[in-house]
């Protein structure tokens, strides 16, 4: 089995984060046990073509979805900087008025049939992924008075072992709601809170159809040994 | 070194992107149930449980193990795994994370066999696990299924693992 350092402090945010209320009752109390550098959770499942669904990759049934069309591309690497290659990326976010395709979503805000919310692709041979979807909008949420959910699209991503699976949320550079939302400000560290944020990417723009934002996402992944690493200066 | 990007919680509309078909009861697998219960014991309504496991020789099964459930209203969910095997040392057992609106990176913990009871007191990872807490990991046999029920918080809080 492959070894992984551990998480550094600052990065992740600790489950109890009094600022997000719904983590007062959820948040376990008791110190997570750690596991021996040879458990099975250093090691993972592949995930691959068999979770596709057709048109994963555009969330706007060809354009037709009402909002600011954006590509929503990036990297998918691990700590060393190698790629994840041909693993799965799932997405879900809410249309341009700030609603969820969702029974749950109580918010008033009108929906989008041609807007489905929800994609996957698999990232390519260099660890990339591209999605084209609609700039979602702000909702409102029950936090706090007025509390507003800055614009996010949710990601899920498997890497190379259960303990590289990643659950999170992509965030707009340049939005004013960020520093207002308990979620996005749990993450202690302020640069690892920055690198959830998309860059908005003139590069990738497509000329009369589409902005582009770039999104890159780090995974854990196994550590060289120490003789490698000297090996390597 | 790359730096690592942060988790975020799963939030409260998931199944819109997660949700994943039932899978089939598998042959020769075995079939879990429980309820998801925060710190008061009220029924979480709204987290999603994966689960893997090794294959029957005790190695990493890479091909078809991996299951993902949403828990129902009163936070119950079943699910459908393959039997897993067990390196030496090792009791088998299933890795199971839980994901939430709430929680802002998801928990791991493992289910244990109660069969296997002779060898929980070898196995490395229960070891690891203060013994008055073992009790939390071992699912209990209730006719053909097993039922772990996870407790996120409070007197029977399950034990998760820092992985």
């Amino acid at each position: 089995m492959a070894s992984y350092l551990p998480v550094l402090p600052g990065i992740d945010p600790p489950n109890h984060s009094p600022d997000y209320r719904s983590t007062a009752l959820r948040a376990p109390h008791l110190p997570p046990v750690r596991l021996p550098a040879d458990a099975l959770e250093y090691a993972g499942p592949e995930v691959g073509a068999a979770r596709l669904r057709p048109g994963g990759s555009d969330l706007t049934a060809n354009g037709l979805a009402q909002g600011q069309r954006i590509l929503i591309h990036g990297r998918v690497s691990d700590e060393r900087g190698c790629p994840v290659t041909h693993s799965l990326v799932e997405i879900w976010q809410a249309n341009a008025a700030g609603r969820y395709r969702h029974d749950g979503d109580r918010y008033d805000a009108p929906l989008d049939p041609h807007f489905t919310g929800a994609g996957q692709v698999l990232t390519n041979a260099n660890g990339e992924y591209e999605f084209l979807s609609i700039e979602p909008g702000a909702y409102p949420w029950g936090n706090h008075a007025n509390a507003w959910r800055p614009k996010h699209v949710h990601f899920s991503l498997f890497g190379p072992a259960w303990a590289s699976r990643l659950v999170t949320q992509m965030y707009f550079e340049g939005d004013p709601l960020l520093p207002l939302d308990p979620i996005f400000m749990s993450v202690p560290d302020a640069a690892a809170r920055q690198r959830l944020v998309a860059t908005f990417d003139l590069s990738r723009t497509q000329p009369a159809f589409a902005l582009a934002w770039r999104f890159d996402i780090v995974l854990r992944g196994p550590q060289d040994t120490p003789f490698e690493t000297a090996a390597h200066g | 070194m790359a730096e690592l990007t942060p988790s975020q919680t799963v939030g409260p509309f998931f199944h819109l992107g997660l949700a994943w078909p039932p899978a089939p009861a598998l042959p020769g697998g075995v079939s879990i149930f429980g309820q998801v219960l925060d710190g008061a014991g009220t029924p979480v309504p709204d987290a999603l449980i994966e689960l893997w496991q090794a294959d029957a020789q005790g190695a990493p099964q890479l091909l078809g193990g991996l299951q993902r459930v949403a828990v129902d209203s009163e936070g119950r969910f079943s699910v459908e795994s393959l039997t897993p095997g067990a390196a030496d040392r090792a009791a088998p057992c299933l890795l199971l994370t839980v994901f939430a609106r709430g929680l802002l990176r998801q928990l791991h913990t493992r289910l244990y066999f109660p069969e296997d009871a002779a060898l929980h007191h070898r196995d490395p990872v229960l070891q690891a696990v203060p013994p008055a807490r073992r009790a939390t990991l071992v699912a209990v046999a209730e006719g053909q299924a097993y039922r772990f029920d996870i407790h996120l918080q409070g007197l029977h809080e399950t034990v998760f693992f820092d992985v």
